[in-house]
């Protein structure tokens, strides 16, 4: 696995141009997680109503993956029901955490295959899921449940 | 200035010849991290299985007489290399543990009526620094918690020095806990001068010897210090096995950390009394063969020389600092200068994050630490997540500093 399979051109884009970054109002919830091994935060923020995710507004320090992760994230989900957000928050993590043994399904992840690549550096899979987590904890709070 | 035969060195590590990332060469530059071990370490370890193997200071076969002799040759070592008495070295599984040892002597004696040395009372101060490892910072935190004393620190300043402000020093000050060497910045601090102000309003000296034993010859009598803790795998020994010195007045009252087997002087069903130290401080079976093969590693860096691998390492750090320097878009933090400054070399990226250049760097076959390397506060003092760290080792040549360079290069052009 080399350094070109990691960096698609898709993520290096996200990156440069994150989508949908700043905190916005309104928001059911805000969170704030940090990647204890590197430093990076983020502050996210969801608005959710009438059962679909209104806006996903964050601020986040972070290296490319986690940059470009939390920016894809943004173009999946916001705009979507969320018994269509669940099925793609899971298998994003599936395929992070997957040892790179996990076949990527574009139908569900769209542009997050993109990320297929990270799932082989072990010591990267944290960064690509700091903004995915952060959205499902937040979102959990919005609807008043706890995170697991 | 005496050179090393590097070419020479290198063939005694065996992990050296390796490639990685398909078949790049390997270009270790985080012995900051863990240092790789040379044959004379690996061989003492297996030769100790090998022949000897035995629990310690328990029963009377030959076997239990050859490992105790041994273990106790390499606390006879370890106390030379650092100018030491034997039985003021105790071995612990690291600097982590030596210092926590430290840290709940004063713990403990506060909170059962133990020494009054080690018994502190609110209002009393804890000094520590802004640039310490977590492991000289988070158990300060505990003891102050536990024992209502207050902690305060040293600032760092902007180039990457202790800010000593003399007022920090006072009658209120009961420890002082700093590091020898920065893990983040390289800067050395002037420990003698720390404990001479310390030592004047009665307070103790901890030093956090992590990243200076390895890399430069130390005394502990002309340190000065009252506690000096350091890692066997930093020193190209194994993992498991780390030290703390100590004064030998101070052992003497200091409250165990670890009770149980091998500790006791005397054992009835409601109380104990318990064993001179070192072994006061030891309890359990030890890292035994670790012991053997930290031995050996100080016997290999005596042989090269302290001084000698210090020089080299100056002479690696001159050169990364002016390579990075060249490069735009590169701030160092630390020092600039070569003045009281060891082998670690960490910097910042415009434009990259230190997780994205050491991934570039890994594909290029070099090896460096990102992210805070445990020291928080002060990444956050300098206002950064996370930097790259390079750290340098009796078996890094110029060539790996060229590569540090050309990979560096690379990663700002791959982002730009
Ligand atoms: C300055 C310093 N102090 C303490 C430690 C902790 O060492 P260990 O993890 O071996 O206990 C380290 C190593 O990371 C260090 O660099």
């Amino acid at each position: 696995m080399n350094m070109e399979t990691l960096y698609q051109e898709i993520i290096l884009d996200h990156y440069r141009n994150p989508r949908g970054k700043g905190l916005r109002e309104p928001f059911g919830a805000q969170v704030h997680h940090v990647n204890p091994t590197c430093g990076d935060e983020i502050t996210l923020r969801v608005q959710v109503d009438e059962g679909v995710i209104q806006d996903i507004s964050y601020d986040a320090t972070g290296c490319s993956i986690s940059q470009a992760a939390t920016s894809v994230m943004y173009e999946q989900l916001v705009g979507q029901p969320l018994d269509q957000v669940w099925p793609v928050v899971e298998e994003f993590v599936r395929l992070i955490e997957g040892r790179g043994k996990v076949e990527p399904n574009e139908d569900v992840l769209g542009d997050g295959i993109a990320f297929a690549g990270v799932a082989s550096f072990p010591a990267r899979v944290k960064c690509a899921l700091l903004g995915w987590m952060a959205f499902k904890d937040a979102t959990l709070q919005a609807l008043g449940k706890d995170f697991t | 200035m005496t050179l090393l035969d590097v070419d020479t060195l290198r063939k005694d590590f065996p992990i050296l010849e390796r490639s990685v990332r398909g078949d790049r060469r390997l270009v270790y530059l985080d012995s900051g991290a863990t240092s790789q071990k040379p044959y004379a370490v690996l061989n003492a370890e297996r030769d100790f299985y090998e022949l000897h193997n035995a629990a310690v200071h328990r029963g009377n076969h030959q076997l239990a007489e050859e490992a105790t002799d041994a273990y106790e040759q390499a606390r006879a070592t370890v106390a030379g290399f650092i100018g030491a008495a034997a039985d003021e070295v105790v071995f612990t599984r690291n600097a982590t543990e030596a210092l926590n040892m430290v840290a709940y002597a004063f713990s403990n004696a506060t909170l059962d009526g133990g020494p009054d040395r080690f018994t502190l009372r609110p209002g009393d101060e804890i000094l520590i620094t802004e640039m310490e490892h977590h492991a000289n910072l988070v158990p300060w935190q505990q003891v102050a918690k536990r024992t209502g004393a207050t902690l305060r620190w040293f600032g760092v300043t902007d180039d990457g020095r202790l800010d000593l402000d003399p007022d920090l020093i006072t009658e209120r000050t009961r420890i002082v806990a700093v590091t020898h060497q920065s893990n983040v910045l390289g800067t050395i601090n002037p420990i003698a001068r720390i404990a001479q102000m310390a030592h004047a309003v009665g307070a103790i000296v901890v030093v956090d010897a992590c990243q200076s034993v390895p890399h430069m010859a130390v005394d502990v009598g002309d340190l000065g210090a009252d506690f000096v803790a350091f890692s066997g795998h930093k020193m190209l020994g194994p993992t498991g096995i780390g030290c703390l010195w100590a004064r030998a007045d101070l052992l003497a009252e200091m409250p165990p950390m670890l009770t149980g087997g091998s500790m006791i002087e005397q054992v009835f069903m409601d109380h104990s009394t318990f064993a001179p130290p070192p072994q006061r401080f030891e309890a359990g079976v030890p890292n035994i063969a670790q012991a053997v093969g930290l031995d050996a590693a100080c016997r290999y860096l005596d042989a090269v020389g302290l001084q000698a691998i210090h020089d080299h390492e100056v002479h690696l750090t001159g050169l990364a600092i002016e390579g990075l320097n060249d490069i735009a878009g590169i701030r160092i933090i630390g020092p600039a200068d070569l003045v009281d400054r060891g082998a670690a070399v960490s910097f910042v990226a415009d434009g990259v994050h230190p997780h994205d250049l050491g991934q570039v760097l890994d594909d290029s076959g070099v090896a460096v630490r990102v992210g805070h390397h445990c020291a928080w506060p002060l990444h956050r003092r300098f206002s950064i997540p996370a930097t790259t760290r390079a750290s340098f080792y009796l078996y890094n040549d110029e060539d790996d500093v060229a590569d540090l360079l050309a990979g560096t290069r690379r990663a700002l052009e791959f982002f730009a």
